[in-house]
């Protein structure tokens, strides 16, 4: 008769913590365990020290205090007598703004440039390829501030818009001046809420009626005219109310008062400089991620398709695209990840955002650089973890499913 | 049969024709142009529309340069030399590129004392021949030596002193090698990794300060100090931007093991560690090391802004690098990891032999963004009051001078930049083509 003897459970040697598989590594994570332990409790206690010698406690309190600064660009309802809460509110949007503007511009720019520069015409492709390199190579600080010096500096002064100055509006409603640009606005009269709820209306009914037509192609294989019912859609109703109504939204055109204009949308060449350079140097970037993909599709999926008889739009939408966007929109997203956290280069010309309300004039006046900096911090770190959230449920949804 | 044949047809041909000349519109400049700029009514467009668009930027740009002045002392001096050649009839747009060539030190040396020039130079000609063996295979290996030991010369060249510091320091690093070898011959590879961390940092904490003494007394070499804070312009960005690529990419490799380790806590302190300094922007550490970091010190202490910076810069981008490697580590076979089990070989044996090899590899390309994104925000340093070449083009036309000036210094740091950055990209390119090991 045989017996086992189960000698490695009951001889427990305190050697085998470092040479068995099986123990070695828990003792690897207790010692490092302890070891970050260690180093957290020594910083915390050091901030503990450091904040007791200067006085201070850490505290969130000062949020609703006074703030007593202007900003001069606010979405929100804001004046020197809001609280720093809502000051850093302000920036947040200022922020948010920013790169939702700089994140639709760059798109626009890298897939022209991208797709361009596959074309085959040889002067465009080259051109292409000296923006690409040209923004990828070179700082964006120093982009943003060349934008900002050829806005104050190139521009015409607004006096120049006078009669006889050398300077025009643009289709006399878009004035581009040193001191920023001045657009047309809309004004919201009464009875603009009904139009806006139409006009969600029809974009609720174009996404009904393309469900709808899907689903009957998908039944019966036949095809609904879905373009030119959606364009009927998106503008018709809108127009027929826009006229029932009496046309409830007008235009506030800029114009000249005495040095300076007024009415109109003013856009700071702060905010000009800042979105035009982060849309410039991310387009370079999100260029070569649309090359990229549509170069990774090989051409046999396109040969396939024009084999079983798809043209070549067909081909584009329902068979290349599909897969091309897979490999564009992940490093894609992480761009628009990046260019939103390189809109907090704002403090190179002084655009009013979250890194310079509450990252900068708050911590100034209140003395509280390590709760604002922790709440900016913060801040960034939610922004970017809910959209790689979202990227990496995106990404599982996409995901090839193998075997 | 071939007797009727050959009365029923007139004539045959018993020699080939020489070819013809194509027709003209096929063949030389005309054939390139029609394939390539107008080959359909879209690319007619499109060549038209790029030729105007380039028409407008080389014919504001041309003449600007063409007409720039290269000696004045002042931007008022450069405009009476303008009007002098031009006339004051019509504004001609010139260059004053005399801005440069008067203040190009400052550009690229900062407040650097100007009869030590000779020391960033020379660093920077030790730093090229240290890379010689890392980058190229046709230099010699034996030459590595000379790598490992730049770093410390670099330092010694650039902020002087004593050469006891960096000796002593170096030092260190062969005390935990000693370490190493003697620990795996006498006892085993734990006792000797164990040993190798150890007895360096014990070196570091305690010797160091006396055996820098010690060897400044026997070799009494010494070179002028110049504090950082005479740091500036482009070399104060190349120092931060080569510190931290070199102090990176091992950290970044590391965390990007960690983040593919299955030990919990590892893992976990990884993926904090990672997220935390990639989601927020490179400038708010920045303002956090310059405004927060004396909190978290013990009292009392402080230490030199530019090695925070470099600490900073160098974390911020292992962050960026692990999550590069751990795309190579994840686009590599699974078959590689089971192969080297096979073969029997340690976690660490089979980093080094099989995984590593093959992950970097794939990750070239990201890598190198990485590197080349690190030395592009070297330039956010401005905000914390380091003089980078942006914040001395900040100081040079504050001057009065050469108040107003802004084109001359934006083309001419942009250029550096460009040279540096363009390169290395060219070089990640070099190196996939060399290490490509596939057939296509």
């Amino acid at each position: 008769m045989s017996t086992v003897v189960d000698d490695g459970r009951q001889s427990f040697r305190p050697s085998m913590l470092l040479y068995d598989t099986r123990y070695r590594s828990l003792t690897i994570q207790v010692v490092a365990a302890i070891l970050i332990a260690l180093g957290m409790s020594w910083l915390l206690w050091n901030v503990v020290q450091n904040l007791a010698a200067q006085g201070k406690d850490f505290s969130f309190g000062f949020l609703g205090q006074r703030a007593g600064y202007d900003i001069n660009q606010q979405l929100i309802d804001y004046n020197s007598n809001s609280s720093h809460a809502r000051a850093a509110l302000v920036g947040i949007l200022n922020t948010l703004l920013v790169a939702f503007l700089g994140c639709v511009l760059a798109t626009i720019l890298g897939v022209i440039a991208g797709v361009l520069r596959l074309s085959n015409n040889w002067l465009v492709a080259r051109m292409m390829t000296v923006y690409v390199e040209g923004f990828r190579n070179v700082p964006l600080l120093l982009w943003i501030i060349a934008i900002f010096a050829l806005m104050a500096e190139g521009m015409p002064q607004p006096r120049d818009f006078r009669e006889g100055g050398d300077a025009s509006m643009v289709l006399d409603s878009v004035a581009i001046t040193n001191r920023g640009i001045y657009l047309p606005m809309p004004v919201w009269g009464p009875g603009s809420g009904v139009l806006l709820a139409v006009f969600a209306a029809s974009l609720a009914a174009i996404w009904a009626f393309r469900r709808y037509a899907h689903k009957r192609q998908e039944a019966t294989g036949e095809i609904l005219p879905v373009l030119g019912v959606s364009l009927a859609l998106f503008f018709l109703p809108a127009i027929v109310f826009y006229f029932i109504l009496g046309g409830p939204v007008s235009l506030s055109y800029p114009e000249l008062k005495g040095f300076n204009f007024g009415g109109g949308l003013h856009l700071r060449n702060s905010l000009i400089a800042l979105w035009l350079a982060l849309s410039l140097y991310t387009g370079a970037f999100i260029a070569e991620i649309v090359r990229g993909g549509i170069l990774a599709i090989s051409k046999g999926q396109s040969e396939a398709a024009f084999a079983l008889g798809l043209r070549p739009r067909r081909t584009m939408s329902l068979v290349v695209l599909p897969q091309a966007l897979r490999v564009i929109i992940p490093p894609l997203i992480s761009q628009y990840l990046n260019l939103t956290k390189n809109s907090s280069l704002a403090i190179a010309v002084g655009y009013m955002d979250a890194r310079a309300t509450l990252g900068g004039i708050t911590i100034n006046q209140t003395g509280r650089e390590l709760e604002g900096m922790f709440l900016l911090g913060l801040f960034y770190l939610v922004l970017s973890l809910l959209i790689s959230g979202v990227m990496n449920i995106y990404n599982a949804s996409i995901k090839l499913k193998e075997r | 049969m071939s007797d009727t044949h050959a009365h029923t047809v007139a004539y045959v041909r018993d020699t080939m024709l020489p070819p013809e000349v194509p027709p003209a519109a096929e063949r030389g400049v005309i054939r390139w142009m029609r394939a390539n700029l107008f080959s359909s009514w879209f690319n007619v467009l499109l060549t038209i529309l790029g030729l105007a668009v380039l028409w407008s930027l080389l014919a504001g740009i041309l003449p600007w340069f063409w007409n720039s002045v290269w000696v004045a002392d002042s931007l008022s001096e450069c405009r009476e030399i303008r009007d002098a050649l031009h006339g004051t009839g019509e504004e001609v747009s010139s260059a004053c590129m005399a801005v440069i060539t008067e203040r190009w030190n400052q550009l690229l040396f900062g407040f650097y004392p100007q009869d030590l020039y000779w020391r960033p130079v020379a660093a920077l000609i030790v730093f090229l021949a240290a890379l010689g063996p890392v980058l190229f295979a046709s230099v010699p290996r034996r030459l590595v030596w000379f790598t490992a030991a730049a770093p410390f010369l670099m330092y010694w060249l650039l902020w002087g002193g004593s050469i006891g510091g960096p000796l002593a320091v170096a030092l260190g690093f062969a005390a935990a090698w000693g370490a190493f070898v003697l620990g795996s011959r006498f006892s085993g590879a734990l006792a000797a990794t164990i040993g190798a961390i150890v007895v360096p940092l014990l070196y570091w904490l305690l010797l160091t300060g006396p055996v820098a003494g010690l060897i400044g007394a026997v070799i009494p070499i010494e070179l002028q100090f110049v504090p950082s804070k005479d740091f500036g312009g482009f070399m104060l960005s190349f120092i931060i931007g080569v510190a931290g690529i070199i102090l990176s990419l091992p950290l970044g490799i590391l965390l990007a093991l960690g983040r593919q380790s299955n030990l919990f806590i590892i893992n976990k302190c990884s993926i904090a560690f990672i997220e935390v300094f990639r989601g927020v922007p490179l400038i708010v550490w920045l303002l956090t090391a310059s405004l927060l970091l004396n909190y978290f010190l013990p009292p009392g202490s402080n230490f030199d802004l530019m090695l925070r910076v470099i600490i900073l810069v160098t974390l911020f981008a292992a962050a960026y690098l692990a999550e590069v490697v751990r795309g190579g580590l994840a686009a590599l076979p699974r078959g590689q990891y089971e192969a080297a089990d096979a073969l029997g070989l340690d976690y660490w044996k089979a980093q080094r032999l099989i995984i590593m090899p093959q992950a970097l590899k794939i990750s070239i390309p990201g890598i190198v963004n990485t590197f080349i994104g690190l030395f592009k925000d070297t330039t956010l340093v401005v905000f914390i009051g380091l003089l980078d070449p942006i914040g001395m083009s900040n100081a040079i036309r504050a001057d009065t001078s050469w108040q107003g000036i802004n084109w001359e210094l934006f083309v001419f740091i942009g250029l550096l930049f460009f040279i540096c950055c363009f390169s290395m990209s060219r070089y990640s390119q070099h190196l996939e083509r060399r290490l490509r090991t596939d057939h296509s």
